[in-house]
């Protein structure tokens, strides 16, 4: 049918390659020892991270590396669907990818026996909360003054209808007339490292790696309004 | 080469990933890293270019424990041959008992008659090992258990502001309150005196951390402080030079900021090494640094200190690693010992 080809912008009016309106804060939980804030469209995610802090039970410390240890969860509100609180296997499946894609970045090599915390929760949610929730976690990592080469940017990618697309929201997310494929990615800005890929839907090779072309240049203009957020906290005056 | 240039000017703040500075003439220094031909900042920080090196100074983030620095600590724990504090970090430190009192101890004897749960001390740390394992000695001029008085917690990268250019602004401070003040390097401050007194201090304490960055502050709470108390105040230390964060930061004074505990203030520059070979003044794998005591048995942690060490009653090394530690008083030779 070939909708997306027709047409030059999307249902909410977006260009193909415009993420959501994004809002990020830093500090936005006093007694944690950083916080981020991160809205993209629908979709807002509060990340607290605390430590680094004496990590137990003692079996789980690594005596050369301290511990990153992520929870992402979706408050019962968050989304049309109730979400029934407590972790779930999506949580906790979300919860290890959002750790690994932040691994690559955070040097935990100064907290040997000790954890970072990072807890994610998302207050609203209309696709694309694991990617806020990410983006939400880099600040707040920043923001405690964790080392860290770089602040990891998520996106997602998508293609409907086999038009490549950044950030789609829930709406294109549930077009299922047409061939929808929803692919997250993080990235390292610095190295164009590309610290998380999942993909949920139907998409060709060739489609799968415009799709990861498409979205990198979106991501370093959201990684400068993360970096934004933590500038004007630090702002004087 | 004519092309390296910095993009972010010298004293402003910079985040993990920001590119600092292009070529190769630069060097990075603490806080940052090379990428290619770039010098990227790996952590949020203000940024000091000292010559061609570009370090950050950390904004945010946790105490980590460093050696010679006075701190404040809170026992948590009783172990077999000393006490576990809780010293505001990732980790905790450990006061052996030898360093702990002058006193002969008598095997077996209850230790909560010197330091009892709870209570709250100034400790110098004396070791730091890569690990993190943390010894505090509480043998030296102002270190013991702070009795009465209110804790407060600030910010340990706020501590040097607290304490001024050579102790000024504690110094300032407990004149115009009458007030004992401790300010350990972990962001603890302990403060002692009348009621009213006290709130005054700590009052000004967070109007301190509010306004750390801005230049002039010593003159600043100077007024605010004559105004309240309606004491003249003269600055015992006249201030030279810049009054500012970074000033003060990149001279970091540790410890209390009083004259007559000079001892304390060394300099503690940012370019100490620290984690990785962060053991220092000693040989490595002496891990079991602390003597006496060590049977095992009894306390949570033991297993983590006596690894590799083995059971040791005394630590003859230990004396020898502390050359530049203020001239101690020999422990008195416990003559009790033969009864």
């Amino acid at each position: 049918m070939m909708i997306m080809s027709t047409y030059k912008k999307r249902l909410d009016g977006r260009a193909f390659d415009e993420p959501r309106q994004i809002e990020a804060k830093a500090g936005v939980i006093k007694k944690a020892d950083g916080s981020g804030y991160f809205k993209i469209g629908n979709t807002s995610a509060y990340a607290a991270v605390y430590g680094p802090r004496e990590l137990n039970p003692r079996h789980m410390q690594n005596p050369k590396k301290g511990v990153l240890r992520c929870n992402y969860n979706m408050l019962p509100f968050s989304g049309s669907d109730r979400i029934r609180p407590g972790p779930s296997r999506r949580s906790k499946e979300i919860s290890m990818v959002t750790e690994k894609a932040l691994w690559p970045v955070v040097n935990l090599d100064d907290y040997p026996n000790a954890v970072v915390d990072v807890f994610i929760e998302l207050t609203e949610t209309d696709a694309g909360s694991r990617c806020a929730g990410i983006c939400a976690a880099s600040i707040a990592l920043a923001d405690a003054g964790i080392t860290m080469k770089d602040m990891v940017v998520a996106v997602s990618a998508g293609v409907l209808d086999h038009q490549v697309l950044v950030d789609l929201n829930g709406d294109e997310e549930h077009m299922h007339q047409y061939d929808v494929a929803d692919i997250p990615v993080a990235m390292v800005p610095s190295t164009e490292e590309i610290t998380l890929l999942q993909m949920d839907g139907k998409v060709s090779k060739e489609e799968l790696f415009a799709a990861i072309e498409y979205v990198k240049p979106a991501l370093k203009r959201m990684a400068e309004i993360q970096r934004k957020a933590l500038k004007d906290k630090y702002k004087t005056e | 080469m004519s092309e390296d240039k910095m993009l972010v000017n010298d004293k402003e703040v910079v985040f993990p990933g920001e590119i600092i500075s292009e070529g190769m003439s630069f060097l990075p220094g603490n806080g940052t890293y090379r990428l290619g031909d770039k010098i990227m900042a790996n952590r949020l920080g203000l940024l000091m270019a000292d010559g061609k090196v570009l370090k950050t100074l950390p904004l945010a983030g946790r105490y980590l424990p460093r050696r010679n620095d006075v701190v404040i600590g809170k026992v948590i724990d009783i172990l077999m041959s000393g006490w576990r504090l809780e010293i505001n970090s990732p980790y905790s430190a450990v006061l052996p008992l030898k360093d702990a009192t002058f006193n002969y101890i008598e095997k077996g004897e209850d230790l909560t008659r010197y330091f009892e749960l709870e209570d709250y001390m100034a400790v110098k740390i004396t070791n730091v090992t890569s690990q993190k394992l943390v010894d505090v000695s509480c043998k030296g001029p102002g270190l013991q258990k702070l009795k009465g008085g209110r804790i407060i917690h600030s910010n340990t990268h706020k501590v040097p502001r607290i304490i001024g250019k050579k102790g000024s602004m504690v110094s300032m401070l407990k004149k115009a309150t009458d007030c004992k003040i401790v300010v350990g390097q972990n962001g603890i401050i302990w403060i002692s005196g009348e009621p009213e007194a006290e709130i005054i201090a700590v009052n000004t304490i967070r109007m301190i951390e509010e306004k750390a960055h801005i230049s002039g502050l010593t003159n600043m709470v100077k007024e605010h402080l004559e105004k309240i108390t309606g004491k003249t105040i003269e600055l015992e230390v006249p201030i030279e030079g810049p009054d500012t964060m970074e000033e003060q930061e990149s001279q970091d004074e540790g410890g209390e900021g009083n004259s007559s505990q000079g001892e304390y203030r060394e300099r503690r520059s940012d370019d100490r090494p620290r984690g990785g070979g962060g053991y220092r003044g000693g040989d490595r794998g002496h891990s079991g640094s602390y003597s006496g005591g060590s049977s095992g048995g009894r306390g949570r942690f033991p297993p983590r200190r006596y690894e590799g060490g083995g059971p040791r009653r005394e630590s003859p090394k230990y004396e020898e690693r502390k050359p530049e530690s203020p001239p101690q008083q020999t422990t008195p030779a416990p003559t009790t010992k033969e009864e």
